[in-house]
């Protein structure tokens, strides 16, 4: 689970800056919502695409992780030609495709520490609203720490309960793993608090 | 928002995100009468509001949410990134930090009548209403769906939604009892 979407590689977009990319999918957005042209939008899906294909992750790979918005997309698409238009619903389609795309790349080209130093860069303005980036990045460091932690926890108590018949029982099996995390939590800060780093 | 975040806020917020991404790995139920197999997440959000109140519990989801963006295949399925928040269910997702908060607040507001009916209401309240408030309107602009085809799209999640919250009610409460030391709420 803390094994990111990252796919580490040499690719153009590899080397660009996780400012530039994101940056780049927000006007992407902006300019697929601000224009109502079909074919603006229809033809962006294949540019998309090849943005896509060039994070040169494995191409089977790079294919399942379409399955579900796929499908989602299928939905939507349904929808509109039940109870809507046809135009609307390619348009609507279109867009999803080429953002999913476009943001799909970002995320397999990026590591996860470039865009949490993003995300703490671009809290600073933030600062007199009371923000804190460090405390931000702290937390954010925290609980990637802990998520492989509980996890496994998670995976402990499952199977205690399945020796019971209770592997299916969604009380059984989360019951135990909060008041265990609340614990932890409380052991943790009474940690910090007694080395002193309580500010 | 964040003013008087505390380390031990923090610690909190952190591991309340860690364990609402654990909470995805409850795999989907399906119910005989239901079309749809119901999973874990919005169950996260209830218990953030339910057992660690507004702010904590608000900013470990908007955590969780955030970890999501920055690359963790923390959804269901194995999901994340940030083409999660260019599709369709975008709006439902961004809300859940909100939803949290809201169900935070009825609980701190109501702490001394908190049982496991109080904490039904509460997190069908935060939990579903909030949700779908601001998910079905987001569907509808970007799916350039009316907000009555969005609506009807998104009905057929709310018995299972139902179901959810009363399990999270019961969770809540089940820990809320046999963890009196807890520092919720306050």
């Amino acid at each position: 689970m803390t094994i990111g979407l990252y796919h580490p590689g040499h690719s153009p977009l590899h080397r660009l800056s996780a400012g530039t990319k994101v940056t780049g999918l927000l006007v992407a957005s902006l300019a697929l919502f601000l224009t109502p042209s079909v074919w603006f939008a229809f033809w962006s899906v294949p540019v998309a695409f090849a943005v896509y294909l060039s994070t040169g992750a494995p191409f089977r790979r790079l294919m399942a992780q379409l399955r579900g918005p796929a499908i989602l997309l299928g939905l939507v698409l349904a929808f509109h030609l039940l109870f809507g238009s046809v135009a609307d619903g390619l348009l609507a389609v279109a867009r999803f495709a080429t953002l999913i795309l476009l943001a799909s790349a970002v995320t397999l080209s990026t590591r996860i520490s470039e865009m949490a130093e993003l995300v703490e860069w671009g809290l600073q303005p933030l600062r007199p609203v009371g923000v804190n980036p460090e405390k931000v990045g702290l937390a954010i460091a925290l609980a990637i720490r802990f998520v492989p932690l509980i996890a496994e926890e998670f995976r402990h108590i499952r199977e205690a309960q399945a020796a019971r018949g209770l592997a299916a029982n969604p009380l059984a099996l989360i019951v135990p793993l909060v008041i265990r995390t609340l614990k932890s939590a409380d052991e943790l800060a009474d940690a910090i608090e007694a080395r002193g780093y309580e500010r | 928002m964040t003013k008087d975040v505390s380390t031990r806020d923090i610690v909190y917020i952190a591991l309340f995100a860690a364990l609402m991404a654990a909470i995805n790995l409850v795999p989907a139920i399906q119910i005989g009468f239901l079309p749809v197999p119901i999973t874990a997440q919005t169950l996260g959000v209830m218990l953030a509001g339910s057992l660690i109140g507004a702010k904590r519990g608000g900013l470990a989801i908007l955590l969780f949410v955030l970890l999501v963006a920055l690359g963790l295949p923390l959804l269901a399925g194995g999901n994340g990134g940030l083409s999660v928040f260019f599709g369709p269910t975008a709006g439902f997702i961004l809300s859940w930090p909100i939803a949290a908060f809201v169900t935070g607040w009825l609980t701190e507001v109501n702490w001394r009548r908190m049982n496991a009916v109080w904490f039904f209401v509460f997190s069908v309240i935060g939990g579903v209403v909030v949700v779908y408030l601001i998910g079905i309107p987001w569907l509808a602009m970007v799916a350039k769906l009316s907000l009555w085809d969005a609506t009807k799209g998104s009905m057929i999640f709310v018995p299972g939604d139902l179901i959810k919250a009363g399990v999270a009610a019961v969770i809540a409460e089940t820990v809320r009892r046999s963890y009196p030391l807890m520092q919720t709420v306050r």
